[in-house]
């Protein structure tokens, strides 16, 4: 079948047979490999996207079921050329170490600061707490937040 | 629903065994944006609410529940309905609709009808919905007690499943409801403890732990790889005498 939908403001229409998740067809289909495939049940968070309106796990949507919605990845968060807020705030508090788990921080995190734009310390841990970090970076993750949070955006 | 089709809420269950190709749904009904069943009026909790929803605006225990589901992702996409369809006996909604008596409405081409959870809920992961029947509301009894209270045991704060849940409700007249998850194949009311309880007015150090005693006696868990029958056992009693205290205070 045939998916139409809005991906990062464009019209987009991607062919999929079968059950396959948006991640999939993000990844294979459209050819965005920003949202990363690690665990494929909703544990990790390296799939987040945001899906009309709703921070989720791409991994646990079916493609089909996205016909006529807004789908934002992590490629979507800001311009071409310019970094968003919070991956400045990422890149400057050098929260990135292999990088794997880091596009979905940045989903997430924009959705957190768009809500709540000076979060509390724990109110980013409770957000975040969808997204694991296989080089366990979590210090310097949070540090970032906490910085962007005192800032204000 | 036409037969051989399979409901798709927030996929938070059905996507994880499409995933890992447990099951190959061939046509799939896609609900989540499906207004009606995203409608709540009083009691009436339709089956697409989401987690998000019920820790914002639900009863106090279903909200303490909602609270403690999986992850802002998970709690975004995951439904009520979801939760009542996959009928595991460790679903975090279900031991508050055990403790208030809550029904499932189903809707089908024939029309609906409603069936009280202990009727619904027939073993691990097993339902009396009809596969052509649509699960389109928890209906909850108009009047809710005052104290109610959620809490599970597990290892962990966030993304875990728990070793056993637990719902206390006590009302004005000290009517005391217990409903616990994970230690027996559906979720359960410990109804001897509910009995002892509800007719002492202010219960006592005695009361208390012939309470705690009762629930225990009354789970009937097994011992896999989250934790052992004994512990399970020990530790109902004693999260069900804490939600209590709670409840009295
Ligand atoms: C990482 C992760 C963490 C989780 N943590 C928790 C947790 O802490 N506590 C907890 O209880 N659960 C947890 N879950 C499980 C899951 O999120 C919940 O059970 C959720 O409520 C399922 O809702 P859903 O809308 O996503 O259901 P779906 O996956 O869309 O559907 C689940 C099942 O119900 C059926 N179904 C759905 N809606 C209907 C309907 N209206 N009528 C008939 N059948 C229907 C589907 O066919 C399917 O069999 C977790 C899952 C993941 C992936
Ligand atoms: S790949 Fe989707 S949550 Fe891990
Ligand atoms: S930086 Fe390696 S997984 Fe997070």
């Amino acid at each position: 079948m045939i998916v139409s939908f809005k991906l990062n403001g464009e019209e987009t229409t991607a062919r999929v047979t079968g059950p396959l998740s948006l991640l999939d067809m993000l990844r294979d289909e459209v050819g965005l490999p920003g949202s990363k495939s690690a665990c494929e049940q909703g544990e990790c968070g390296s799939c987040s996207i945001v899906l009309d309106g709703e921070l989720v796990c791409s991994c646990l949507v079916l493609a089909g079921d996205v016909e006529g919605s807004e789908v934002t990845t992590v490629e979507g968060v800001a311009g071409a050329d310019v970094l968003h807020p919070v991956q400045e705030a990422m890149h400057e508090a050098g929260a990135v170490q292999c990088g794997f788990c880091t596009p979905g921080f940045v989903v997430a995190a924009v959705d957190l600061f768009e809500s709540n734009p000076s979060p509390t310390t724990s109110e980013i841990k409770e957000a975040l707490a969808g997204n694991i970090c296989r080089c366990t970076g979590y210090g310097a993750i949070i540090r970032a937040f906490e910085q962007l949070a005192g800032r204000g955006t | 629903m036409g037969e051989g089709a399979t409901a798709l809420a927030g996929g938070t269950d059905l996507m994880v065994e499409v995933n890992f190709g447990h099951t190959r749904p061939e046509n799939v009904v896609a609900l989540r944006r499906v207004e009606e069943l995203a409608q709540w009026e009083g009691g009436r909790i339709g089956a697409g609410v989401t987690w998000r929803r019920l820790e914002r605006d639900g009863p106090r225990a279903l909200a303490q529940a909602a609270r403690t589901v999986g992850s802002p992702q998970i709690r975004n996409a995951g439904t009520l309905g979801g939760n009542v369809g996959t009928a595991s006996p460790a679903g975090d909604g279900l031991p508050f609709l055990a403790a208030v008596d809550a029904s499932i409405e189903l809707a089908s081409e024939s029309g609906r009808r409603t069936l009280r959870w202990d009727d619904f809920f027939i073993g691990v992961k097993k339902t009396a919905r009809r596969p052509d029947e649509l699960i389109s509301a928890i209906q909850l009894p108009e009047a809710l007690p005052d104290r109610q209270e959620f809490a599970k045991i597990g290892v962990r704060n966030a993304m875990v499943i728990a070793t056993v849940y637990c719902v206390v409700t006590r009302a004005e007249d000290g009517e005391t409801r217990v409903a616990l998850g994970s230690v027996a194949p559906t979720t359960i009311r410990a109804r001897r403890a509910e009995e002892l309880i509800s007719s002492v007015a202010s219960p006592g150090e005695e009361d208390l732990r012939e309470f705690a005693r009762l629930v225990s006696e009354e789970v009937t868990p097994i011992t896999d790889h989250r934790s052992t029958e004994q512990y399970r056992r020990h530790s109902s009693g004693v999260l069900a005498r804490r939600l209590l205290e709670r409840c009295l205070r």
